[in-house]
């Protein structure tokens, strides 16, 4: 069954394409891309599916390196199926899910488990993280080797970052080895303590616990350096601060093999919103929303390069949970659904990013980073493609949401920008047919 | 920040509530303490049940509010921390549905987590009482501070009042700060950077003094804080005596306030770290005030949420 995707504005920042194109799918792949491929198109009845893409954006498959599919061990929280079916939603082709579940994937079996329960129930390709210390306990090393020759694309103690230096620093000397990056959850454990927001006037008014910004920024310069003196790649996850730009900013002049994300929640909200929402823990993720003053740092970082690419770190909790007192919920936001509506209305509507650079930064450039395959569509390059209207508006709904998680603090938002239809292999897996 | 206020006659916390609304909370807890001493206090609220919801043991709150209620004919239905259903994985909202259902027409709730109130709130109809959560906001003990206060002073306007101590963790603090920046007090809050951050002077309408002699000065009003040992685990001090040694209320330093000034203390009180037993127990103090103040302030919450008159005037 061939696919052609007619008349749409294809942007594919991989190939520099950006115009009205043409995209031909056959056998699951790029066949053809050019500006009338009408000719190439076989007779009606040879099975070929015509989606009229005009008005529409045509981009590679948006690729996800943080997402929370929650699996194994937390099916009341999202499943393959939802999680899955949440970032076909959101234009996602490619999600990695992180490996701090229960029990953490922390094994060889546990990653193919994974990957094998993804090939029954999954709609977009699922690549599995692994945990970098056993248990994510902090303390001894995870059979890194073995989870990579069963699938593991990189490793990663997300949620509950190393204390230990001493640890952290072998953790990266051996992942070096192995040659795959780490995803860094960059936290002080001491100077977060029990803090559940953003520490400065409006946790001291709502008499909440706060998590300073400090926080981030030292556990970033450690990470860096740490990073610089072994030589492993280090993908630092989520930065939320200024000060954190900043040293990222620091490695990469002086060489370090870093790169680094920002979620579009962190790129488009700030404390105002927890402060507007008071004790709903809709706002509450981890880390925290920030001042006004750290979200143009980090929209200037994505700007200069300084932060690579944007993820989600979808992380979907039930009601239950996130209905219980603000310092008892569970921290996190579930993204996959409204990131590229946050994050074009964060930066391209707001004039600080174009188009194609925000496409580049959900597509190459995630790829790029943790050296995945896809985020291009070059002929021969499997047909993973998401479909936006750009122009269209539309008002959150979390009961609308395929994802298990409703927890998200732009219920009732009015945004812009909608994936209207994905195709994973040139089957679609989201959107209605035209 | 302008505060959520809850259903009609909910009193969740001082922050954002109208200087009349305040003033006219403190008048009604004169008139009834005026009544109470007078054995002339009419039940106005006979046949109203209130739940005392105590997700966190405080006897001395729990009392006064049993008190007030009782004073005023109401009954009070006390749901204790022990064998609360929360413990059974129950929501506020539902254990807050549930009293609803059964038939209560006030909620006061105690509880350990910030803004649990404000949360249950949201899930009733019934006016909801904070009676202190977390380390955000605790009214009555507010208004039976600002009470006091007046009573000591005859106004509050223009007053000086340092709070010193555990501000950070302080609910108390925070309500009093606020009634008193509202009938036009100014408040200096003191204590060591750790229990007093400097942020707390852009969160309250305060301003923010580490140095006790300089934060004393020209005060009318000395309020000590309780402070409490996990402090000293939790690294935000080295000791007691630490403590004690710097910032502890001694007369000697109770004289460096203005001439006159009272003292004050929201207890239990640590004697000997906070605050000097001689001080404490001194011509000066006015704690006893605080306690007795605190049933009245109480009544006049009560009355404010229940009594069918009075729930309607505020309500219009
Ligand atoms: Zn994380």
């Amino acid at each position: 069954m061939a696919l052609l995707i007619r008349g749409g504005r294809l942007i594919d920042p991989a190939t520099g394409r950006d115009g009205r194109f043409d995209v031909l799918v056959e056998g699951g792949r790029v066949a053809a891309v050019a500006p009338d491929l009408s000719g190439r198109l076989p007779a009606e009845g040879d099975g070929v599916e015509v989606f009229d893409a005009r008005g529409l954006v045509v981009t590679p498959g948006l690729i996800d390196v943080h997402t929370h599919l929650r699996v194994p061990g937390q099916a009341h929280k999202e499943t393959l199926a939802t999680g899955t079916a949440a970032a076909a939603a959101g234009g996602f082709t490619q999600v990695c899910t992180l490996p701090n579940t229960h029990p953490v994937i922390d094994s060889p079996w546990l990653v193919e488990a994974v990957l094998a329960r993804a090939r029954e129930d999954a709609v977009v390709r699922v690549h599995v993280v692994g945990a970098l210390t056993k248990g994510q306990e902090g303390r001894e090393l995870a059979p890194l080797d073995a989870m990579a020759r069963a699938g593991a694309v990189a490793f990663s103690d997300d949620g509950r970052p190393v204390a230990d230096a001493g640890v952290l620093r072998r953790a990266m000397e051996y992942a070096r080895a192995i040659g795959l990056p780490i995803l860094d959850h960059a936290e002080d454990p001491g100077l977060t303590g029990r803090g559940v927001m953003h520490e400065g006037p409006v946790s001291l008014a709502l008499g909440l616990p706060g998590i300073p910004a400090a926080s981030e920024v030292v556990a970033v310069q450690r990470d860096v350096t740490l990073a610089a003196f072994t030589g492993a790649r280090l993908h630092v996850m989520h930065l939320s601060t200024a000060g954190a730009v900043e040293a990222v900013r620091r490695a990469k002049e002086a060489g370090a093999p870093v790169t680094a994300e920002v979620t579009p929640h962190h790129l488009a909200l700030t404390v105002a919103e927890v402060e507007r929402l008071r004790y709903d823990a809709s706002t509450k993720v981890n880390p925290p929303l920030r001042d006004e003053s750290d979200r143009q740092a980090l929209v200037q970082g994505l700007r200069d390069g300084v932060i690579d690419l944007i993820a989600t770190d979808h992380a979907p909790h039930s009601g239950d949970e996130k209905a219980l007192p603000y310092v008892d919920a569970p921290f996190g936001i579930s993204g996959l659904e409204t990131a590229f509506a946050l994050a074009y209305g964060a930066l391209v509507e707001s004039g600080a990013l174009t188009l194609p650079e925000l496409v580049r930064r959900m597509t190459a450039e995630p790829a790029r980073a943790l050296g995945l395959p896809g985020g291009s569509l070059r002929e021969g390059d499997p047909a993973d493609i998401a479909v936006f209207d750009v122009d269209a508006e539309w008002i959150v709904d979390p009961a609308a949401f395929r994802s298990k998680g409703k927890n998200t603090p732009l219920a009732g938002r009015r945004v812009r920008g909608r994936c209207v239809a994905t195709f994973v292999a040139g089957r679609r897996v989201w959107g209605e047919r035209p | 920040m302008d505060a959520w206020r809850g259903n009609p006659g909910s009193l969740l916390g001082l922050a954002g509530l109208a200087p009349a609304e305040i003033e006219r909370l403190l008048d009604r807890a004169e008139a009834w303490l005026d009544a109470w001493r007078r054995g002339a206090v009419s039940p106005v609220l006979a046949g109203r049940s209130v739940a005392l919801w105590f997700a966190e043991p405080s006897t001395r709150t729990r009392v006064s509010f049993e008190q007030a209620a009782a004073l005023l004919g109401a009954r009070p239905i006390v749901i204790s921390e022990r064998g609360s259903s929360l413990e059974k994985g129950e929501t506020l909202a539902d254990t807050a549905a549930t009293l609803e259902a059964a038939g209560v027409d006030a909620i006061v709730v105690r509880h350990g987590a910030s803004g649990a109130p404000e949360q249950i709130a949201r899930a009733v109809r019934v006016p909801v009482l904070n009676a202190g959560d977390g380390t955000h906001e605790h009214p009555t003990q507010g208004l039976l501070d600002v009470l006091t206060i007046r009573q000591s002073f005859g106004r509050v306007a223009g007053l000086r009042v340092a709070i010193v101590g555990d501000v950070l963790h302080s609910r108390v603090a925070r309500s009093t700060t606020w009634a008193l920046a509202a009938l036009g007090a100014s408040v200096v809050l003191v204590g060591p950077p750790t229990l007093v951050p400097t942020e707390l002077a852009r969160a309250l309408p305060a301003e923010v003094c580490h140095d006790l002699r300089a934060g004393l000065e020209g005060a009318d009003v000395v309020m000590a804080l309780r402070l409490q040992k996990e402090r000293m685990v939790a690294a935000y001090l080295p000791s007691e005596a630490e403590y004690r040694a710097r910032w502890g209320i001694t007369a000697e330093r109770l004289g460096w306030a203005k001439p006159g000034a009272v003292f004050l203390h929201p207890g239990p009180s640590n004697r000997g770290v906070e605050v000097e037993t001689d001080v404490h127990d001194g011509p000066r103090s006015r704690v006893r005030d605080q306690v007795r103040n605190g049933v009245a302030v109480r009544m006049a919450a009560l009355e404010r949420a229940l009594s069918g008159e009075e729930a309607a005037r505020w309500r219009s």
